[in-house]
């Protein structure tokens, strides 16, 4: 398989209704990272990944991967969205979920083959959430729910990897599992691309950051993006946290 | 006669009219029909939706009467132009989705019966049988059209279903993962219209919504899938067709709201004994009786 290549963030501005989410946004994004987005609520983060997957209208600016945009190459792409936007309350299973990700390739009209659903159990045993698959998504704890939506990206075999305030109310065995897959995504040399605004410990597990206030703040290796002055333009200086800065 | 006789006679004196058999024909069909596409507007919380749909079919029932094109139709494309200006207002304004259905939906009813009401003074054609349905008036025509739009949405339902599980239950990462999402919603909304115009004679507009959202959200309350969901949502909506008509052939009622009494008997059964839910004997902890126990014995505990 050729390696996956980058993906360029050209000149990206974005609306939220009549204001200014994000601003001339330019940045790259390499395989082979964890990549963190990170920056104080408000600060245009999910807004970023949305508008880079073509999930909200842009105002101007491109989002290309490889030759083309990247909103046209979806089915290269695994999103996983705020677990807060979605009805836990659905009739659904674990199973039924975990299957939504092999929707796409499986393509109208068709029934799931054997390989999606090897690829499905597959992934559910990756994420230790096997044994619950019968079980409605309803009766699982926030951190469950957020690995049935892992598992569920990992069942979509893609090239890059959106997650979208992943570690928001999970507990530790899911984190630990997360940040694990996360590296191990990376190592295959895939994207993986994280909105977080936890600026505690857990930074030490992204090998990128990428730093946000409506506007690029710095991108790049952490050292270099986690200093003094990066910190005071992103969060208004009013942050405790400089421990990890360099 | 015996016992048994008795009620196999009680069960099939209503068959032997002609029309009894169209409209329990017409009201099993729309009962699941119903209960399938009623579904999906319930886990989506577009109940008000249903309610908008229905209530905005009159006009474009009232014009093709009037042009004398067949009133499915028409009263489909009001349904369809309805969903379309309530997507308009609410993308295009400030205004929320629920404030615009409720001024679109209200437009087009007074507008509809403003229409019925003028051309009613001419016509044979009576407004209540729209409002409330006039399934003993179901015609050969009727169970035709009926038939044609069940099998439609059925067929719909089966080939989209896996897409539109995927989009009901999160529209976002559907989007992302490449499907049409734009499409489906529009798909969806043409088989709600769809099983709205078909519901129009068996229980009349103002009543389809119990139709659409009670035998999903009974079995909503029993079962953990969304398939199972419709499938035992149909048989509690073919089960409430066919005991209102009943009720409404040996009792002398009215079928529409008959039949919603039936519906919402059993909603009401569910929503109390449901093993899984039910507040009378489900497995939670915020039933009255437990908090008391609860707050007593913390009192009890205490030194």
């Amino acid at each position: 398989m050729a390696p996956t290549p980058c993906i360029t963030v050209d000149h990206l501005t974005v609306n939220y209704r009549d204001v200014q989410a994000l601003r001339n946004i330019r940045l790259t994004v390499q395989p082979g990272k964890v990549v963190g987005i990170f920056g104080p609520n408000g600060a245009g983060k999910s807004t970023l990944i949305k508008a880079m997957l073509g999930l909200m209208p842009v105002v101007t600016g491109r989002v290309s991967y490889g030759e083309g945009t990247l909103a046209r190459q979806l089915d290269r792409v695994a999103y996983v969205p705020q677990r807060s936007q979605i009805d836990w309350t659905f009739p659904a299973t674990v199973w039924d979920v975990v299957m939504m990700g092999r929707v796409k390739k499986t393509g109208w009209f068709n029934r799931f083959s054997a390989v999606s659903r090897r690829l499905a159990t597959e992934a559910l045993e990756r994420v230790g959430m096997l044994e619950f698959r019968d079980r409605p998504i309803g009766a699982l704890s926030g951190g469950q729910q957020q690995r049935v939506f892992l598992a569920r990206a990992l069942a979509q075999q893609a090239e890059i990897f959106f997650f979208d305030e992943p570690f928001v109310g999970v507990d530790q065995k899911t984190e630990a599992v997360l940040f694990k897959i996360f590296q191990e995504l990376a190592a295959a040399g895939s994207i993986v691309m994280v909105v977080n605004h936890d600026l505690g410990e857990s930074i030490t597990h992204f090998d990128q950051l990428i730093l946000l206030n409506k506007e690029l703040i710095a991108a790049g290796p952490r050292d270099r993006v986690l200093t003094r002055d990066n910190m005071t333009r992103a969060y208004g200086g009013h942050v405790g946290f400089f421990g990890h800065v360099a | 006669m015996s016992p048994e006789l008795a009620v196999l006679d009680w069960f099939f004196e209503p068959l032997q009219f002609a029309f009894m058999q169209r409209s329990l024909a017409v009201a099993i069909m729309v009962g699941i029909i119903c209960s399938v596409v009623g579904s999906y507007l319930m886990v989506q919380r577009l109940a008000l939706l249903g309610d908008a749909i229905s209530h905005s079919v009159l006009p474009g029932l009232a014009i093709a009467f009037w042009l004398g094109v067949n009133i499915f139709v028409g009263a489909f494309i009001a349904g369809v132009i309805s969903t379309v200006i309530i997507a308009w207002i609410h993308t295009r304004s400030p205004i929320k989705e629920d404030a615009a259905m409720g001024i679109v939906f209200s437009a087009f009813f007074a507008l509809g019966i403003t229409l019925i009401t003028t051309i009613q003074k001419d016509n044979k054609i009576d407004l209540n049988h729209f409002l409330f349905g006039n399934i003993l008036g179901v015609t050969a025509g009727d169970v035709r059209d009926t038939a044609i739009i069940a099998v439609l949405v059925l067929v719909a339902v089966a080939l989209l279903y896996k897409e539109l599980l995927f989009y009901s239950f999160d529209p976002l990462g559907a989007q992302a993962s490449g499907l049409p999402v734009g499409l489906l919603n529009a798909g969806l909304m043409v088989l709600i219209a769809l099983t709205v115009v078909a519901s129009m004679k068996v229980v009349g507009v103002i009543l389809v919504l119990s139709l659409l959202i009670a035998p999903g959200a009974t079995a909503y309350l029993l079962v953990p899938r969304l398939h199972q969901v419709m499938l035992l949502g149909a048989a509690i909506g073919v089960f409430s067709s066919i005991s209102g008509m009943y009720l409404s052939y040996y009792v002398n009622l009215p079928s529409g709201p008959a039949i919603v009494m039936v519906v919402s008997a059993l909603f009401s059964l569910s929503f109390l004994l449901s093993p899984r839910y039910g507040v009378l004997v489900g497995p939670r902890r915020d039933r009255p009786w437990q908090k008391l126990r609860t707050l007593l014995l913390s009192k009890g505990s205490r030194p």
